[in-house]
């Protein structure tokens, strides 16, 4: 990684007069000027002046300073980290599919709207459902389609009372906020020592109230909830629908499909089960699938075939809207889809089992050093509640910190709620068991160090590019914009 | 049983099985009810090849139509310049996380802080945030946030020149928010000031939302609405189209207090609808009201300026039901795609992408209302690179037979309406073409 | 008179006036205060609801009212200051309240129970 060049901003380098761009031109006469002066900018905005070579280089500089997929190993639970093929990113930028405008007559789409069914069917096989829409940007707006289908329902039967949804107190934090965005009171329900949930403690909150159960299966410790048949089935009894977050979905490829558990209404983040890039924070997508009779609800428009095998766009009025311009992020679909191809039914039967297989394989290497909370097998993820020996001091903060010194990302840590020191791990299918030993390794020799040198833990990170960032002056602070940083 | 993708061996997979105490992959899913367990291969095709996928991917091309671009209606055909796509394909960015491990995510976190600045310039607000899904998803956040921000009252005025697409989505996420979104009328292509007057003393608003250049591709003129709205107590959010903010009046100048929507209009590929890049902007006062996440400076233990995200307290990860919103990522990529698109063009870049627009524009309406047979529908509104014209042919008429020789004249917006947009890509020559086109058609 | 919530507020009680805060065990708790997200005056709490927020730079704590109220003002202090939160829980109150219902004050604790109550939810 470059230290030298880190934190230049592209502004220090700008020289007046430099131009980066050359455009075509139509040779027409006039220009902006011409506009009443009152519409126009008052003040010129202060954007860089750079040549190419200058820019080309400040960014690829800024990327050395950045760990990706292809720079090393992401332990990272509930994140899915796994290799992004790179024909996938080729098969997204093809002109004839990127060139496409939304606005477009179907009749000249027809190749995308192909795609879009395709990837929608393959969708529904796995996840066991009627139907999928491909239209929500992300997982978190996936959820929110999802539980606005699932408002749409109960509307539709004249149900308004159904205004509250339960939710696993070890659920990720987006479900209660997608919750609240759909108008929607969160309830939580508490999970077993075990880290399932309670069907105890779930019955007495199943009334005329409660729009949904929202899981995760397996949950955010990695445990699959094996009272699923009983919890849908008192949750159907209840006149609620079973929602599938499908967050933790991989494990479960070629295994058991949501719709199969009894789940009604789910979400696929593309982004970690069917590996489109996770691009430093997004684009991602976050398809949702119904099961048979909730079709009508989802998002307008749906991509429909027709007996002649051509495609349209249909509108329907009982639909819960629009959630998206149009089609959702098309380009990382396309990624999907093709990513769907080259595995191929018999390798997609493979990848969750060889995801669990990592998973159990770094749990059973590590137990005898860091505390495993629940002694079960695991799917695709597992979580230690720190290292056994807590004498030292050493925090699962400062042990995230040391992986980052020996080329590893961090595993994400203090989630699940559930316990003090949660350090939660998920290897994905597409990591090596060379790899693996390595990170075992590392975590025995950070483990080791806790004990004889604690200092050097507590103290990591040591050769990251930057150390220990000051976050307390950030937010008390905010310097958010370059013009801050000049004031 | 292995795939370009796995790296296990059999040898592998059996040894490791042996160190978790079991003979066979099933028995890892011991936990799972037998009758739930899928006792089937799935229905999917198999394993394709590289040249297999490019071959599939190719037909489907083929099924497809690439158009010289005449369409707008919020997604504008402009050049994307080969730095971009060079520069987004280094999998140091494109294979990243979010950046939650500030010591080796500086490459994402800096160039989210270049591209706040850069918003917050174009704009003229004060802060923006990492950027969000698009302009529509933006714009209903933005509606979520007036709000908040107002606490007890809870109605939202929408422009009915705003955007449909952007209207219907606002109008999903107030309806199962519980929201009420009224629409001020529209007097002759811009926002009845009258109508907006008339239903901020009706009280309870939260948020007003207009749009610039509106629908219509009209440059509406603002003055006097902040003070208006601020009076009512409310929120004024313009949702702008991002490029042409480079040249136009800018939220901040007209008073407004938050700017949002997309900006795909900084040289994004079309896509068929993204993924686009949203975009929000606000005032300091308003910073922490403000959804998704931000990046902030500070400084490391070496005394370094450094990057991280902050004011994190506020989003769901944290907050979880009282958060600001849902949202858990940003555009990370697309805003990338903005940075180094502003970057490479600077101001004197963006001004000329509008300028040319503005000459193609007005040049294509000038002919095209020459030939006797379209008119522009608001002739006396400003417009800048996209118009509203009246066609004494059904529009489909022209959309279908200007399909024929490689253009996509506009967008229909009634049987006798054509939205159309001219950028830098259309040449000379097409543009000529498009009148020819026009004027071969009966009346 | 003090008086603590198991949630970790505490109303300091001056006749009908009732000073709200976060006790210092929270303060401790939460780590440096980077804002405080407050109601203004005139608005109403009531005691069980939440009525605002304190954040640190990884954690947020609701604010729940101890008692009912109307907010007679909001500490302005902590606008600029938040760590005044730190320095001193007790002396940094967050709103001033006229209280609605002295009787409310029953169910909370008083300094002794506070203290063993906090030394429980420590182990």
């Amino acid at each position: 990684m470059n230290r030298e060049y880190y934190g230049k901003l592209v502004f220090e380098l700008s020289r007046p007069g430099r131009r980066g761009y050359k455009l075509p031109s139509n040779h027409l006469e006039g220009n902006v000027e011409q506009l009443p002066k009152d519409l126009l900018r008052q003040e010129a905005p202060e954007l860089p002046e750079v040549d190419e070579l200058t820019l080309v280089r400040h960014y690829t500089n800024m990327s050395n300073n950045n760990f990706g997929v292809d720079t090393g190993f992401y332990p990272l639970g509930s994140c899915t980290m796994k290799y992004n093929p790179k024909i996938n990113d080729e098969m997204a930028t093809l002109r004839s599919m990127a060139g496409l405008h939304p606005k477009q007559p179907v009749a000249t789409t027809q190749g995308a709207l192909e795609a879009y069914y395709i990837l929608q069917r393959s969708l529904s096989e796995i996840g066991g459902m009627a139907e999928f829409t491909l239209n929500p940007y992300a997982g978190a707006q996936g959820e929110l389609t999802g539980l606005m289908v699932i408002r749409a329902y109960h509307e539709s039967r004249g149900d308004s009372k159904r205004v509250k949804v339960i939710v696993p107190d070890s659920a990720h934090g987006t479900n209660p906020a997608s919750a609240a965005v759909a108008g929607l009171k969160v309830v939580e329900v508490k999970s077993l020592p075990d880290g399932t949930v309670d069907v105890e403690a779930l019955r007495p909150l199943l009334d005329d109230t409660v729009a949904a159960v929202m899981m995760t299966n397996p949950n955010t410790v990695g445990i699959f909830e094996y009272n699923i048949p009983e919890i849908a089935k008192i949750v159907h009894e209840a006149g609620a629908l079973m929602y599938y977050d499908g967050a933790n979905l991989n494990p479960m490829l070629g295994k058991a499909r949501p719709g199969d558990m009894g789940f009604d209404v789910m979400h696929i983040n593309l982004h970690k089960t069917f590996s489109t890039p996770h691009g430093g924070g997004g684009p991602g997508a976050g398809p949702v699938g119904v099961r048979a009779g909730l079709e009508k609800f989802l998002p307008n428009p749906r991509v429909v075939r027709q007996d002649d095998g051509s495609y349209k766009l249909v509108y329907d009025k009982d639909s819960l809207g629009q959630v998206s311009c149009f089609l959702g992020n098309f380009a990382v679909e396309l990624r999907a889809l093709s990513y769907i191809l080259s595995l191929g039914a018999e390798g997609l039967m493979l990848a969750g089992s060889l995801a669990t297989l990592n998973a159990n394989y770094i749990k059973e290497a590590l137990r005898d050093l860091y505390l495993l909370p629940i002694d079960r097998v695991c799917k695709h993820e597992f979580v230690f509640d720190g290292l056994i020996d807590k004498s030292t001091g050493v925090t699962t903060l400062n042990i995230a910190k040391r992986l980052l010194d020996h080329g590893f990302h961090a595993p994400t840590i203090y989630f699940p709620l559930l316990f003090h020191e949660s350090l939660m791990i998920e290897p994905t299918e597409t990591e090596s068991r060379e790899t693996l030993d390595e990170f075992i390794a590392v975590m025995r020799d950070i483990a080791r160090e806790a004990k004889d040198t604690p200092e050097i833990v507590k103290e990591a990170p040591h050769n990251t590019p930057i150390r220990k960032p000051d976050d307390t002056q950030a937010a008390l602070n905010p310097v958010v914009t370059y013009k801050d940083l000049k004031a | 049983m292995t795939h370009r993708y796995f790296p296990h061996t059999e040898a592998d997979i059996q040894e490791m099985l042996a160190r978790c105490g079991m003979k066979a992959l099933d028995e890892l899913y011991s936990d799972v009810p037998e009758e739930l367990k899928l006792k089937r291969p799935y229905q999917l095709p198999e394993e394709k090849s590289e040249k297999e996928v490019r071959d599939f991917f190719d037909a489907l091309g083929r099924k497809n139509r690439t158009l010289t671009c005449f369409a707008g209606a919020g997604y504008y055909d402009h050049y994307a310049p080969a730095v971009i796509p060079s520069l987004l394909s280094r999998s140091e960015f494109l294979t990243a996380y979010t950046p939650y491990q500030p010591e080796i995510s500086q490459g994402t976190l800096q160039y989210i802080f270049e591209y706040q600045s850069m918003m917050t310039q174009l704009t003229g607000l004060d802060v923006s945030n990492a950027s969000m899904y698009d302009g529509t998803t933006a714009t209903a956040e933005a509606m979520l946030m007036t709000v908040a921000a107002a606490r007890k009252r809870n109605r939202v005025l929408v422009s009915a020149t705003l955007n449909p697409d952007v209207r219907y989505v606002v109008m999903t996420y107030a309806h199962y928010h519980g929201v009420k979104v009224d629409t001020i009328a529209e007097d002759n292509g811009v926002t009845d000031l009258k109508d907006l007057e008339a239903k901020l003393a009706e009280g309870d608003v939260a948020g007003v939302i207009l749009a610039q250049p509106n629908f219509y591709g009209i440059v509406e003129d603002f003055t006097g609405v902040a003070d208006m709205i601020h009076k009512a107590k409310a929120l004024m959010v313009i949702n702008a189209v991002a490029a042409d903010l480079a040249v136009l009046r800018t939220p901040g100048e007209w008073g407004a207090d938050i700017a949002c929507g997309d900006a795909q209009s900084l040289g994004m590929p079309l896509c068929y609808g993204g993924p686009y890049l949203g975009y929000m902007c606000t005032t300091k006062a308003l910073i922490r009201k403000m959804p998704g996440r931000i990046v902030g400076a500070t400084t490391d233990a070496e005394g370094r300026r450094v990057f991280v995200l902050t004011l994190q307290a506020r989003e769901q990860h944290i907050r979880r039901d009282k958060a600001t919103s849902n949202i858990c990522s940003n555009q990370g990529l697309m805003a990338l795609y903005a940075t180094i698109y502003m970057g490479l063009m600077g101001n004197a870049g963006l001004r000329d992408v509008a300028n040319q627009g503005y000459a193609g524009a007005h040049w294509l309406a000038k002919e095209l209302e020459a030939t006797g047979k379209m008119k522009l529908t608001f002739p006396d509104r400003p417009f800048l690179n996209e118009m509203v014209m009246t066609t004494s042919f059904p529009a489909k008429a022209l959309i279908d037979e200007a399909i024929e020789h490689g253009i996509l004249a506009g967008v229909r917006i009634a049987d006798d309406r054509l939205l159309i947009a001219v950028t830098e890509m259309q040449t000379r020559a097409q543009l000529e073409k498009y009148v020819e086109i026009v004027k071969s058609l009966k009346a | 008179m003090i008086y603590y919530s198991p949630t970790h507020e505490y109303v300091r009680v001056d006749g009908n006036i009732g000073y709200i805060g976060i006790s210092d065990y929270a303060q401790h708790a939460l780590g440096n205060v980077v804002y405080v997200d407050m109601p203004e005056q005139g608005d109403d709490i009531t005691a069980g609801e939440d009525f605002g927020a304190v954040e640190s730079v990884k954690a947020a704590s609701d604010l729940i009212a101890p008692v009912s109220g109307a907010v007679i003002e909001a500490n302005e202090l902590l606008i600029d200051n938040p760590g005044l939160i730190n320095k001193d829980a007790l002396a940094n109150w967050i709103i001033k309240v006229e209280l609605t219902d002295p009787s409310e004050l029953e169910g909370l604790m008083d300094e002794a129970a506070y203290k063993a109550f906090c030394e429980k939810e420590a182990h």
